[in-house]
């Protein structure tokens, strides 16, 4: 590998740490939409910083960007207030409307510089490490670097010392306000370092395919884990696994990393979808079906215990009684004698000890709702797991 | 004897969008006292508890905590809010909402410790939740999940608690073992306000009652004031309600 590219791969994985972290908190807040708002509206903000100073890399042009992704969030909430439209509504007036004062003022006053829509939309992460960062005539790396890098170690440390209010004004607001954690100051607090991150990786991946870092590392993690710590760093590793892997696609392919990146983004997530232990498809669905089997198991045993007269349970007349096809009485029945809850006497079917009283339990709890009893068949039994 | 006034609130009115909910209320609730609020949907009732708390602003009037305004006796108040206003599937533990409690005694920045994580596991105790500390919160009962913000609540150790319908979808057995919790917390001096829609409950759970509907029409003893009058006042022409005396 060349220095240029463990530059890139190394700029790429500080924007993946970077964007995962408010990501996390935007996910869980149920705003991930606002990050695809502010990515767009920090434009006019970057073209303005930029006229100024003349230096797509000064930090007032970034200053200049994240106050325009936070007017983005206010404009938002001052219009929803308002009560005439919903909030996605409100995100899709606001942002195009400052999308595109930036577009026109790039059309009209930035023709000849190296500003274009392009650029800031979608970045160009292999040009990264021609734009050295000098201190008095010393090489000291890529200048992007040096700014993701900066905002990542802003980011790191206010997540560090705020975790707990981040976490506690996520989940409860109410909570947070009354132990005088003002929910407000978390949010917009949150709103400007988004701002901040969005514009610091635009030069990397652009401020588009920033949301994909944001939204996509999180939303995966939220699918693995049922503990906030665990999906910060699984939201994390997968933005990580995601800027190299996705570097190394592109370089195969002599394509855009940032577009390399975001596809592998896409792949991660749909794997994660599949098969998430608990919250994936293939586990939902088995579950389903596990259910619906438990759920004619306990018909199945309730008939039995309704009726003591042996026409009633002769093998043969249960799945014409219960008007079940073959195939799922079988499977019933399978189940049934397996976990000992029947038993077979010249084709009739009785409950054993056990059926009856597992029977009387599922019963019970299905009336009375008390969840003490059933405490124990949670383990075994898909349909008491909620 | 002259009872200590534990929460005091002055002609507050307090309005969303301009359109007042909540309408010139003058409230007294006296210390060690277990008060419901009661009256129809819409009557502010949620409204009164956030806007003691500073949770909403309200347009006018003023809110005491033992004489001084909220903000310097956040220590002495504990709240739960409505279980339905927070997302249950947040990746969390049972245990880890708990000591969110120790959150406001803690501050800004500082982390909980060894010290908190002690309280919360007690108070997990108290409401019978100890054996779930570890589970994941959306894998709780609907009573479950009360009693554990019923504990979050009691490990904030405060004077003054607020819930607001803490018996919303819970169990017989849920609904028992948090009056007798709210039972005991009276016993123990503390002054208990809670948001109350069965009206049936109300002369067995509590001591004190708070008739409201926009704006406040009685507030007393069970005792004294918990009868058809104040009830049709409050929730319209000729309501009756069975009272087992």
């Amino acid at each position: 590998m060349s220095n240029a590219q463990i530059e890139i791969q190394l700029i790429a994985c500080i924007v993946a740490i970077a964007c995962a972290i408010p990501g996390t908190f935007l996910v869980l807040r149920k705003m991930a939409m606002i990050s695809d708002a502010i990515s767009h509206s920090i434009l006019p903000g970057i073209v303005i910083g930029f006229f100024i100073t003349q230096d797509l890399n000064s930090p007032l042009l970034i200053l200049l960007a994240a106050v325009t992704g936070v007017i983005t969030v206010v404009l938002v909430e001052y219009i929803q207030k308002t009560g005439l439209v919903k909030e996605d509504t409100a995100i899709g007036l606001v942002f195009p409307a400052l999308f595109s004062i930036g577009v026109i003022l790039i059309a009209k006053n930035a023709n000849d510089v190296h500003l274009d829509v392009d650029a800031v939309l979608v970045g160009e992460l292999a040009f990264a490490p021609f734009d050295r960062l000098l201190i008095s005539g010393t090489d000291v790396g890529p200048k992007s670097l040096w700014i993701i890098g900066s905002i990542l170690v802003l980011t790191t440390s206010l997540l560090f010392a705020f975790f707990k209010e981040l976490k506690v004004s996520t989940f409860d607001a109410g909570l947070a306000a009354s132990l005088g954690f003002s929910p407000a100051i978390i949010h917009y607090g949150l709103m400007t370092v988004s701002s901040i991150t969005t514009v610091g990786a635009f030069d990397a991946v652009g401020a588009i395919l920033v949301v994909a870092l944001m939204i996509a590392p999180a939303a995966s993690a939220y699918l693995l884990t049922n503990e906030l710590k665990r999906m910060l760093i699984y939201a994390i590793g997968f933005g990580v696994c995601s800027a190299i892997s996705g570097y190394w696609v592109a370089h195969v392919l002599d394509a855009s990393i940032a577009g390399s990146i975001t596809t592998m983004l896409g792949l991660l997530f749909l794997i994660v979808y599949l098969i998430a232990p608990n919250k994936g498809v293939i586990a939902v669905l088995y579950r389903e079906r596990q259910q619906r089997i438990e759920v004619s198991l306990l018909t199945f045993l309730l008939h039995l215990k309704n009726h003591t007269e042996e026409s009633e349970r002769h093998v043969n007349h249960l799945s014409e009684h219960i008007n079940w096809q073959k195939v799922r009485a079988t499977s019933v029945l399978e189940l049934a004698l397996k976990n000992n809850m029947i038993q077979l006497d010249r084709n009739i079917v009785s409950l054993t000890d056990k059926g009856h009283e597992f029977t009387t339990q599922a019963i019970d709890y299905i009336i009375t709702n008390q969840d003490s009893k059933i405490e124990h068949m949670k383990d075994d039994f898909f349909l008491f797991r909620g | 004897m002259k009872q200590n006034i534990a929460i005091r609130v002055d002609d507050l009115t307090v309005a969303y969008n301009y359109k007042p909910v909540l309408w010139d209320i003058d409230l007294e609730i006296p210390e060690g006292v277990l008060m419901a609020i009661v009256g129809p949907n819409g009557a502010g009732k949620s409204t009164l508890i956030k806007s003691i708390l500073g949770i909403l602003k309200p347009i006018a009037g003023s809110v005491s905590i033992y004489d001084k305004p909220y903000d310097k006796q956040r220590a002495l108040v504990a709240y739960v809010p409505q279980k339905g206003s927070v997302d249950w599937d947040f990746p969390t533990t049972a245990l880890d909402v708990v000591m969110m409690g120790t959150y406001g005694s803690l501050g800004w920045i500082k982390r909980p410790g060894q010290r908190q994580k002690k309280a919360a596991l007690e108070a997990l105790e108290k409401v019978g939740m100890l054996p779930f500390k570890s589970r994941q919160i959306s894998q709780l009962s609907g009573g479950q999940q009360q009693r554990i913000f019923l504990a979050r609540a009691l490990v904030q150790n405060a004077s003054i608690y607020f819930m607001d319908e803490p018996f919303q979808g819970v169990d017989a057995t849920t609904e028992i073992a948090i009056i007798n919790i709210l039972k005991e917390l009276r016993k123990a001096g503390k002054t208990v306000v809670v948001v109350h829609h069965d009206l049936q409950t109300v002369p067995e759970y509590f001591d004190w009652v708070t008739f409201l509907n926009v704006k406040k029409i009685a507030t007393g003893p069970v005792k004294d004031i918990f009868n058809d009058n104040n009830l049709t006042k409050t929730y319209g022409i000729n309501y009756k309600v069975s009272v087992q005396e």
